[in-house]
């Protein structure tokens, strides 16, 4: 192996290591570690408690576990819902031809938008007594559906999920709608030739096509949600009683309500195994349907 | 003759039926940005009062206030400064990262890259005590190049990601034809490969331009001048300890919102071809 | 291309270098660090009379919102960046462990100095949030660490344009349980909203949690409880769950409000569109911004039993500690000294319409704010109890009172929780 170009090479990486290794790496250890101490964010002397943390975490933190279920709600609505009123957006602005900009445009404003606005917006539609949602209802004569949308905790949970897939549709719209557009249209005129007709050939081309491109909004869709917390907050604050935790909101609440950093690590670095579990099954399983 | 008035009458309902779901999307997607400017032309008194979605009276000089006492002139142009930079130096270093995952040879290169990969997925919780620490070590607390850096990193392995997924799929042929010519590699990166890749760079651009706009907790944390702070940190200030300002928030709201949608629109173009030829795979 | 950048870059960083003050001979500059952004008008102002009067330069810095202050002041612990003056927002635990590490000036002895002067012109309910007593649970040596800058008061408020509608006197507040669950009756009656505060926020469960049991069991058996003394299976506590329950099936609480923060409440009661409202002093000032005409007064939490008195939350709103290592500590005790003087404080009860700190400043404070101020014997605050409850009992009891509100737990399952949780946490302090 010839020395100056593999020096080269290294040079190609450099920058991108030196800032990944002093900002990512140095800060993830000193978490890695910590959360094997038990310390309040501000005494000088922490407490080592091995494994404490953990055990706490596995066999005594129900709430913890709740929180995962929840933000796994949240993600299987949002791989569900979301991810298929993008693909319709999308097939349905893919044979338009006139408007299609301006729809790109209008339906990416959502991820836009600060949560601060979307937060109040959807609040304001959905509060029980003055809401717009209820008012509505009661206009279409379904009165008896009007409900505290946000405070039940029958419907918190949904209703948080749902505002969350509206906020995000617009990412997997985009890359599905230039996936559609990737499709040459003689296929479709080959099948029509064929004597195929629309259901066909939404089956059988548009569909086996469309599934790597699928794979790839399922697993961005997937990390994406399940770090979710910021439009939690704005709308019900983890509340009823628990009913919209999730995982992000309870490292928060470990680190300042409780004042247990290390706890909160600990945490951390669980939820971040878990999200790794995850993605490595995802890909496994993806592979099959990837020409790689 | 029948069958083709039946198949025209399913034809144009259909398209209706679709005309129809999309406009109604595109509605409930307009309309928080029309109740936000909506409400920013009402006063503290009247903003939840007045319900609808057309003021009453139309109170513009919300936005000459919120400018002013937001002291948005500077902060404005520290949070342009800031996504410029940081946007830039992520083109920069993930480009020639992800071309050298993907072109070159070297030892550890898998594993390096798999360590970026299993960035993107493992989020630090309270990242910013650490950061902070060793930004005072450095020097660097309190001055906009630690800042910067600090951003770079955070969308970096995302950006090294698609970037090489891009250049992975393309063609060697014009690298090849580039280095017989006797390119040296910087060359066959800076001619060949990055105007290539313009479409993903595109994506690129828009998704960090996004995170760095809208950052302001760690500006908070590591910042302690105030000439040094984003606009996110100024639009705090109407957020008061007991009182929000509804009106001037919104006003900021917009104002905050403008530049990120105008980026967008000039980006559109591209980031529609990018995405059609750098993200997808297979 | 590339090259612009850079230099731009090196330009801005040289800049922001050049622009700080080099100067070795002027006299000290003080900083304090805030988040009270309602404030900061007026605190500029005083920092130039300040300057005007002494000579030295007050800097004060605003970093909002409160709890990005809080993670601000956290980490500029860690790097020993702490500012002249600061505040510590948190518990009293947070309180004690920046004091054990040294971070805060010990003011016992300027407080003390010229007969206690200083001590004397405070409102001691206010003094004492910041204090630490003889013998307390959290190690810290028995002194004031902190100055308050303000005193609130935790009340209850009905509006009185809602009380004539539903035929009530309005100058005639219920003082008692039963009567506030009879207008709770009358309100679904008339489908109106009840009470509302900020629920959704946990602390402001605690708070009311706490005011009733100091009425349903006294002062001292709560105390003994914290201390693990008593269990919370016990009758008295689960009676104190079961107001909620009953507020709940009574109609007098709002729709909604497990899940409503502080904000959305105070909008909704200053538009009219609730009777009562469970808030601080503070919400003065809010209301008059957003409704200047509401026509409401104060009441006290109405008593559910006789043998104890209700207690109220109250003491300091906001204080400010000097830190421990700052170079300028004299200088800043000082101006801390004047903020809270007679004068200063009066005018910022005027402009940002709280209760001052300081005794003599009470003449131009608007009736229903002194309205706040006027039971303060029966002020209470968690700092001044010497105990603290483990945080994670809280957060069960508070998250328990909301699954109570929306009918998914009985006071006495969640006495049963709350009372698991605490010994699990007795036992890992042994």
């Amino acid at each position: 192996m010839k020395i100056k170009p593999t020096l080269e090479n290294y040079m190609f990486v450099l920058p991108a290591v030196l800032i990944f290794a002093v900002f990512y790496i140095i800060p993830f250890i000193w978490v890695f570690q910590l959360g094997l101490f038990q310390w309040d964010g501000i005494s000088p002397t922490r407490v080592f408690v091995g494994l404490g943390n953990f055990k706490e975490i596995l066999f005594q933190d129900k709430i913890w576990w709740q929180s995962m279920r929840q933000a796994g709600y949240i993600t299987f609505i949002a791989l569900t819902f979301q991810n298929a009123l993008a693909f319709l957006l999308a097939w349905a602005c893919a044979r338009e031809i006139r408007l299609k900009n301006f729809y790109r445009l209008i339906f990416f404003i959502p991820p836009v938008l600060s949560e601060v606005v979307v937060g109040l917006v959807w609040q304001w539609i959905l509060d029980g007594h003055y809401g717009l949602l209820n008012n509505w209802l009661a206009q279409l004569g379904f009165a008896n559906l009007a409900r505290n949308w946000l405070s039940n905790p029958e419907t918190a949970l949904t209703t948080v999920a749902i505002a969350h897939s509206w906020k995000g549709f617009g990412w997997g719209f985009l890359i599905f709608l230039a996936g559609l557009q990737t499709i040459p249209r003689e296929y479709y005129e080959a099948a029509r030739v064929d004597g195929a007709n629309a259901w066909h050939c939404f089956k059988s081309i548009t569909v086996p096509l469309m599934i790597p491109i699928a794979v790839l909004v399922g697993i961005l869709t997937i990390l994406g949600t399940m770090q979710a917390f910021v439009l939690i907050i704005a709308m019900t604050e983890g509340g009823p009683a628990y009913h919209t935790q999730v995982p992000v909101l309870r490292i928060l609440a470990s680190m300042r309500g409780s004042s247990r950093f290390g706890y909160a690590c600990a945490q951390g670095i669980t939820f971040g195994m878990i999200l790794v579990i995850i993605s490595f099954i995802q890909y496994r399983f993806s592979r099959q349907y990837r020409r790689i | 003759m029948k069958a083709e008035i039946y198949h025209r009458i399913k034809r144009t309902t259909l398209n209706l039926l679709i005309h129809l779901f999309l406009i109604i999307v595109a509605l409930t997607c307009i309309f928080p940005l029309l109740w936000m400017v909506s409400s920013s032309l009402k006063t503290q008194e009247t903003v939840f009062k007045d319900m609808s979605l057309i003021p009453e009276e139309f109170h513009f000089e919300n936005y000459c206030l919120a400018w002013q006492e937001g002291g948005f002139g500077r902060y404005f142009l520290n949070s342009i400064f800031y996504t410029v930079c940081v946007v830039l130096g992520i083109v920069l270093v993930s480009s020639l990262a992800a071309y050298a995952f993907s072109r070159l040879r070297f030892l550890g290169k898998n594993l390096l890259f798999f360590m970026f990969i299993a960035a993107m997925m493992i989020p630090i919780p309270g990242s910013f005590v650490p950061l902070y620490v060793l930004l005072n070590k450095l020097h660097l607390r309190d001055t906009a190049l630690g800042y910067i850096l600090c951003m770079i990193n955070v969308g970096l392995a995302t950006s090294i990601f698609m970037l090489k997924t891009f250049f992975d799929k393309l063609p060697q042929d014009l690298e090849d034809a580039a280095k017989i010519d006797g390119c040296s590699k910087l060359g066959i990166w800076w001619h060949v490969a990055l105007p290539l890749a313009r479409p993903v760079l595109a994506v690129v651009v828009i998704f960090n331009a996004l995170i760095v706009w809208n950052e302001y907790v760690l500006a908070l944390v590591i910042f302690d001048s105030k000439a040094l702070m984003p606009l996110q940190v100024a639009l705090m200030s109407f957020r008061g300890e007991f009182i929000t300002r509804y009106p001037l928030l919104m006003a900021g709201l917009t104002i905050t919102a403008l530049p990120i949608i105008i980026l967008y629109i000039l980006m559109e173009k591209y980031i529609n071809k990018g995405v059609t030829e750098g993200v997808l795979v297979g | 291309m590339r090259c612009i950048f850079v230099v731009l870059n090196f330009i801005f960083i040289f800049s922001g270098c050049a622009s700080k003050p080099t100067a070795v001979e002027a006299p000290p500059t003080i900083t304090v660090w805030h988040w009270m952004t309602d404030r900061e008008p007026a605190f500029q102002k005083l920092a130039k009379d300040y300057q005007a009067q002494s000579g030295i330069k007050v800097n004060f810095e605003l970093y909002a919102p409160s709890d990005a202050y809080s993670q601000k002041i956290r980490v500029a612990a860690q790097g020993e960046n702490l500012p002249d003056v600061f505040g510590i927002l948190g518990e009293t635990r947070d309180f004690a462990a920046f004091i054990k590490a040294g971070h805060i000036l010990d003011l016992t002895p300027y407080m003390d100095a010229h007969s206690g002067a200083w001590r004397n012109s405070l409102f001691n309910k206010a003094l004492a949030v910041n204090e630490f007593r003889e013998a307390n649970s959290y190690g810290v040596s028995a002194g004031v660490y902190g100055v308050p800058l303000d005193v609130t008061t935790i009340q209850m408020l009905y509006n009185k344009d809602l009380f004539i509608e539903l035929g009530l006197d309005p100058e005639k507040p219920p003082l008692t349980f039963k009567e506030f669950l009879e207008i709770g009756k009358k309100i679904e009656q008339a489908d109106m909203q009840g009470l509302v505060s900020g629920w959704g926020e946990t602390w402001m469960i605690d708070c009311l949690v706490t005011n009733y049991a100091f009425n349903v069991m006294g002062e001292d058996k709560f105390l003994a409880t914290i201390r693990g003394e008593v269990l919370y299976t016990d009758p008295d506590w689960v009676r104190v769950f079961t107001i909620f329950k009953e507020m709940q099936e009574s109609g007098v609480l709002a729709g909604g409000i497990v899940t409503m923060i502080n904000k959305v409440a105070e909008q909704l009661f200053a538009n009219n569109k609730a009777v009562f409202a469970f808030n601080g002093s503070w919400c003065v000032n809010v209301y008059k911004g957003m409704n200047p005409n509401l026509n409401y007064a104060a009441m006290l939490p109405p008593k559910v039993a006789d043998e104890y008195p209700i207690a109220i939350w109250g003491g300091a709103g906001s204080s400010f500690m000097v830190n421990a290592r700052s170079k300028n500590k004299e200088q800043a005790v000082e101006f801390l000294k004047w903020l809270t003087a007679e004068k200063q404080q009066a005018y910022l009860a005027e402009a940002t319409m709280n209760l001052p700190a300081n005794k003599e400043s009470l003449e131009k404070i608007p009736g229903i704010l002194l309205q706040f101020g006027d039971d303060m014997d029966l002020v209470t605050h968690p700092n001044t109890w010497g105990v603290s409850e483990f945080p994670l009992v809280i957060e069960a009891i508070d998250r328990g009172i909301q699954s109570i509100i929306i009918g998914e737990k009985t006071p006495e399952e969640l006495a049963r929780e709350v009372q698991e949780i605490k010994e699990r946490e007795l036992a890992k302090k042994r």
